[in-house]
């Protein structure tokens, strides 16, 4: 680990100045005055013309805008931000594998079965019956994938992803097996979409419930390091193993289906924001927690934008900018994997 | 029993699904055969130009797992189409000339072929896991690049071409039928004299250099082969990720031979056996409640699973 650091920031003084930039931005404060800009510019960016400097008189329909609409879509936007890089980061810690997060793990695809499930048994299912059906659902997958995980002997950083990717196709077939017999593929192609065009008052609350989430990862934060440093190393320090990482994947699994019931997957992002902050900043779980979350939800808004500007008045889901940006970003990283040490 | 007697086999298997999808229940002949007739045999170039380039891309990456789907090639396939009426517009001569699309296609294809392999396969000691990731979420990439391109094209204009350009086994582009045919006859013809080198290429690649085989010029044409393989089979039905690996690990482990006359001759007859006789399934079975594709990828995936997660030295 230690090693990887010094590599890294050898690299980044010897590098180029937009490496050394972007180190320099890499401070919480920058971040913050980041993130709020950003918001911002969130607010008033849409259809119907609000312009910041209106902000003091407002009229009622514009009023009515913000409070229904703007507010409730950036919110909604950091929220799962955080949440879906948080997640990432916690499930990189507890495998001790830099290439695995809800995508590359079968959370998701797991989450999105549970939601097709709960739609066919309850035909008016409560959006809290739903969740709970996805929530169970992508905590059985996670911890298959763990289970597998356990019964590989060969442990390549690359060859984990791989298995979980497949298992998340596998879950992802069986899904639209039922979807299709049921007429709900295109409701599946909605969660396979995030988007947050619907996010409106009404609609995105129970986005609140990874807030708490977020707080106890922060707690646990020290103790899932130890436990990814595997079960018989954590025992020794008198760590609750089991314990430990049933938390953590218990958090992972409920902030994923909440964020997959109401956003809509958004792939790579577990992927590629914790992994951006540990080439800069190193492997301390504690530390990174902060970063990993202002980080993630900076760029979701961005994507968010891009997505909303680029064929003003439509817009490009943020299932879709994400998975462009992410997917590119993550190719990125694999090849380059050997420079950052991961 | 031989290696050739199972070949016949798996023909005469081949030849009784291509007979049960056009004769069953054939009730208004001259109506229903013609449109059978083209649906079969669309089905089942599909399916050989599949089972073919799969074989051969195993036998040059040296490994069972890899295949030309699973790393990206047919979404690559898609992201040309989109891209193309994306640039030039549906009403272009590129879009509206089928065989004109399809040249241009296939161009574009071995351009990227050529690329793909400078990129993943001429670095020494790359590791097959890494390749398969890298691939997969090439394929990834790809897929999100078209339908990024494909929501920010008009959607009226998309709408109008939607069908024509991504096919699906009940939807089966016959317009380039022919074409299709003509091309993978030749190409059938022109790889025939590398097969030799196959089962050669197969022991690795020093030992094929060591035994005089040509071995950078036969790679670079295969190359250009499996590009215009994966555009045929990607143009006539549309991506079918796991189809190729299954078929060809069924060939090699039914058949255990390295004489890639037969493998590839017994993977095309497994391959028009399972598309034809899935898509008898699913029509009459299921009575279209599923597609082909969910049930090869749910088959596929765990297969591919079961593959990955079997220790054995010889990937």
């Amino acid at each position: 680990m230690n090693i990887n650091i010094i590599n890294v920031s050898n690299e980044i003084e010897k590098g180029v100045g937009f490496k050394l930039d972007l180190k320099f931005f890499m401070k919480l404060i920058y971040l913050y005055i980041l993130l709020i800009i950003l918001s911002i510019t969130s607010l008033f960016v849409g259809v119907s013309n609000i312009s910041p400097l209106d902000i003091f008189n407002l009229t009622d329909e514009q009023k009515q805008i913000l409070l229904i609409s703007r507010f409730p879509r950036l919110i909604s936007i950091i929220i799962a931000g955080v949440s879906m890089s948080i997640c990432g980061l916690i499930m990189q810690q507890l495998t001790r594998n830099k290439f695995v997060s809800p995508t590359t793990a079968g959370t998701m695809d797991s989450a999105r079965l549970g939601i097709l499930v709960s739609l066919l048994l309850f035909s008016s299912a409560t959006p809290l019956q739903k969740m709970i059906v996805a929530f169970v659902f992508a905590l059985t997958g996670t911890l298959i994938f763990m289970k597998i995980l356990d019964k590989i002997k060969f442990k390549d950083t690359i060859f984990i992803p791989l298995v979980g990717l497949m298992f998340g196709n596998i879950v992802g077939s069986i899904t639209t097996f039922f979807a299709y017999r049921h007429d709900l593929i295109q409701n599946i192609g909605a969660w396979l979409q995030g988007n947050f065009a619907l996010m409106m008052s009404g609609r995105y609350e129970m986005l609140y419930i990874s807030m708490p989430l977020v707080v106890i990862a922060y707690i646990f934060a020290n103790k899932f390091t130890i436990a990814g440093m595997g079960e018989e190393f954590s025992v020794n320090l008198g760590l609750n193993y089991k314990q430990v990482v049933n938390i953590g994947l218990i958090i992972v699994a409920l902030m994923t289906s909440v964020v997959v019931l109401t956003v809509g997957i958004i792939p790579f992002l577990g992927l590629i924001i914790p992994n951006i902050v540990t080439i800069f900043k190193g492997d301390n779980l504690r530390r990174n927690l902060p970063y990993t979350a202002l980080l993630g939800a900076i760029f979701v808004l961005i994507c968010d934008i891009v997505g909303r500007v680029i064929i003003f008045p439509y817009e490009i889901p943020i299932g879709l900018t994400v998975g462009v940006i992410g997917s590119g970003i993550f190719l990125y990283m694999l090849l380059r994997r050997n420079h950052h040490g991961l | 029993m031989g290696y050739k007697g199972k070949t016949v086999i798996l023909g005469i298997l081949a030849l009784a699904a291509v007979a049960l999808f056009l004769f069953y229940q054939l009730n208004h002949w001259e109506y229903a055969l013609p449109r059978r007739g083209i649906k079969v045999l669309a089905i089942a170039v599909t399916g050989a130009a599949i089972a073919f380039s799969t074989v051969i891309f195993q036998t040059i990456t040296n490994n069972r797992i890899l295949t030309p789907s699973i790393i990206g090639f047919d979404s690559l396939y898609v992201l040309v189409q989109t891209f193309i009426i994306y640039s030039f517009g549906s009403m272009s001569m590129a879009v509206i000339n089928k065989n004109l699309n399809f040249a241009i296609s296939v161009g574009i294809m071995i351009i990227f072929a050529a690329l793909f392999y400078k990129l993943l396969f001429k670095r020494e000691g790359q590791n097959i896991y890494f390749l398969l990731l890298v691939g997969i979420i090439f394929g990834t990439f790809f897929s999100s690049i078209s339908t990024f391109m494909q929501v920010l094209i008009d959607p009226n204009e998309f709408m109008t071409i939607q069908n024509r350009m991504f096919a699906s086994f009940n939807n089966v582009n016959s317009d380039i039928l022919t074409v299709s045919i003509i091309l993978f006859l030749l190409i059938a013809l022109y790889s025939y004299r590398y097969l030799k080198y196959l089962d050669v290429i197969s022991l690795g690649r020093d030992q094929a250099i060591n035994l005089g085989v040509p071995y950078d010029a036969v790679v670079k044409r295969l190359m250009v082969v499996i590009a215009i393989l994966v555009s045929i089979s990607t143009a006539l039905v549309g991506p079918i990720t796991f189809l190729g690996l299954l078929v060809a690990n069924v060939a090699y482990e039914f058949l255990k031979t390295y004489q890639h006359k037969y493998l590839i001759t017994g993977a095309i007859f497994i391959s028009i056996t399972a598309l034809v006789g899935g898509q008898w399934i699913v029509e009459r079975v299921f009575t279209f409640n599923t597609t082909l594709s969910v049930i090869v990828n749910f088959a596929g995936g765990v297969y591919f699973l079961y593959l990955l997660l079997r220790e054995r030295k010889e990937w």
